[in-house]
């Protein structure tokens, strides 16, 4: 973090936070990004994801229980797709935070958290439907919007639309 | 008579006599079957497809299906500048167009760092919390029909008219209206409107009283919801649940309080929550509750915007609202309280680009739905008609 930047109680609250996590895990995460919007912090070694996950949610300072969102993102210039989570307390804590996971674009995977959060269940889902990214150790990976057979995924930036579906003209 | 545990029921015939439920035969030969309700069925409010596993008459699993609706809402706002993703919010949920319109203009206007003259805030609200009351009305009236009671439909839909016709006059369309803008509004509200919006008020007070008796004081209405489909706070929030889901279930927490955004921290209004003497807590006739009694509060919020509102002298809605709008780079996740619950904007900016890199919808019936496995677990067949009701999902936003 900067220093001598005055920052809003918010972030302070978050930067809080992220030590806490940051003393458990040290290396495992990147630094704190303080920005004004939306402050986060990226986990590097990914495999480590549901124990961080874990450890946010149970933690008595910590408490983070709400998932409030999971958002599939395309780095297209990195080569890598990942989520975006943004989790916040609900409760005695009034405090939020976003935690960033990257993968490889192709073939990639990361660690399921719908063990953690059951609300990720279908975000996790959403996310590998639009991105093609796999979970891992998520109890139900299918598709969830598109249908099961469809071809590649939409949200990558790449992304070519099908010819034909089942005998359909698809694009128009 | 003998209280069955629901979870390891096997091959009995039940009936609900208040609320247990009964045995009636037992040791009778059964086999599971699948019945799939859905995708065009009138209690799932839309098209959304639901497999149940049952035993008999008890559900042992309910999936459901969806993207019967998926216009691939985040794929098309790449594709256009940002104010241009306004009328597709409007498609969303189109039942609330207003709320979803507010919710994608706070997430940008967050990245943009602009001041919002404060007319404009306070119209915003008024039209917000006009279309929360609408919003509420076909949930209520809808539900109503799920379970067999047809006149709080009828009524609800006569007073919905008069706010449609309200945000018809200010905006130009009924239900898709493009009137909230990045930065402020498409037009000024007209000068006889606040006038008109108060008379509705007056008129709306006693007809929710109304309403309240109809369905809350009904023991029909009562014995179908009360009991039916708990969940727990602690696993609603783990769900990520919002809106009136989560306060059904006792959780104090509201964006318009806990979160605050536009004029609401100056605005005086309570946030109900069941005290469990009506109903149990969690259950589908709380969640009902909540509906009903925060549309008696969306009206006190109604009124104190018109008494605070500024003067329309020397007013344009437009004057904030940027010639371009290309944020500085970063990220945002904005949201707002919408009829249903956290409606939430993530949005990634390059900085150069006017069109947003990312723009995805956090949608709160598909967040409230994921919990369908869950709450269904161990139901009768038409309990679940009124679980999916008490959900209040609208399929294009579950689907976007």
């Amino acid at each position: 973090m900067e220093e001598g930047k005055v920052l809003s109680q918010s972030i302070q609250q978050s930067a809080a936070a992220y030590v806490i996590i940051h003393d458990k895990f040290g290396e495992a995460i990147s630094a704190f990004d303080a920005n004004e919007t939306m402050p986060f912090f990226e986990v590097v070694d990914t495999a480590l994801w549901p124990e961080i996950a874990l450890f946010m949610r149970d933690h008595a300072k910590l408490q983070f229980n709400y998932m409030a969102c999971l958002s599939g993102v395309d780095y297209q210039a990195e080569d890598k797709v990942g989520i975006v989570c943004n989790i916040e307390s609900l409760g005695q804590c009034h405090h939020k935070i976003a935690v960033k996971v990257k993968c490889a674009r192709q073939g990639g995977s990361i660690p399921s958290v719908a063990c953690v959060w059951h609300t990720a269940n279908w975000h996790e889902r959403e996310a590998y439907d639009m991105f093609g990214m796999l979970f891992t150790g998520h109890p139900d990976m299918r598709r969830i919007l598109c249908p099961d057979d469809w071809e590649g995924y939409p949200l990558l930036k790449d992304y070519k639309v099908q010819e034909s579906y089942h005998g359909i003209k698809v694009p128009y | 008579m003998q209280e069955l545990d629901r979870a390891g029921m096997g091959s009995v015939r039940v009936t609900r006599k208040g609320n247990n439920v009964v045995v009636l035969e037992k040791d009778l030969a059964t086999e599971q079957m699948v019945l799939a309700m859905g995708p065009q069925h009138p209690s799932t409010h839309g098209v959304l497809k639901l497999e149940c596993l049952t035993d008999g008459e008890v559900i042992t699993e309910a999936v459901p299906y969806l993207g019967y609706l998926h216009r691939c809402f985040e794929k098309c706002c790449e594709n256009v500048d940002y104010p241009a993703v306004v009328p597709y919010t409007d498609r969303l949920d189109y039942l609330a167009g207003m709320n979803s319109e507010f919710a994608y203009a706070i997430a940008v206007e967050k990245l943009l760092d602009v001041e919002i003259p404060r007319r404009v805030e306070f119209i915003r609200v008024i039209v917000a919390e006009l279309n929360r009351i609408a919003s509420h009305l076909v949930a209520i009236g809808t539900y109503g029909i799920d379970l067999g009671a047809f006149t709080p439909f009828l009524f609800c839909f006569r007073d919905r008219e008069i706010i449609l016709s309200l945000l018809e006059w200010a905006s130009g369309a009924r239900m898709l209206y493009n009137y909230i803008w990045v930065g402020g509004l498409a037009y000024d509200i007209p000068s006889d409107f606040n006038r008109r919006v108060k008379e509705f008020v007056d008129y709306f007070r006693p007809k929710t009283v109304e309403l309240y008796k109809l369905l809350t004081e009904n023991e029909i209405f009562v014995k179908r919801t009360r009991g039916i489909g708990i969940m727990p706070a602690d696993v609603a929030i783990n769900y990520g649940w919002s809106g009136p889901m989560l306060r059904g279930s006792g959780v104090k927490w509201d964006l318009r309080r806990n979160d605050p955004y536009s004029v609401y921290p100056e605005l005086d209004f309570a946030v109900p929550v069941p005290d469990g003497k009506t109903s149990d807590v969690g259950d589908c006739l709380s969640r009902h509750l909540v509906r009903a009694l925060e549309m008696e509060e969306s009206l006190k919020i109604i009124e104190q915007c018109i008494d605070k509102m500024p003067s329309a002298e020397g007013f344009n809605p437009r004057s904030a609202v940027p010639k371009r709008v290309r944020p500085k780079a970063g990220e945002v996740y904005g949201r707002a309280e919408n009829p249903r619950g956290e409606l939430g904007f993530y949005i990634q900016s390059d900085g150069k680009s006017t069109k947003p890199l990312r723009c995805k919808a956090r949608s709160s019936c598909f967040v409230n739905l994921s919990a369908m496995k869950d709450l269904s677990k161990g139901q009768l067949i038409p309990d679940l008609v009124a679980i999916i009701g008490s959900i209040d999902i609208v399929l294009g936003e579950v689907d976007r």
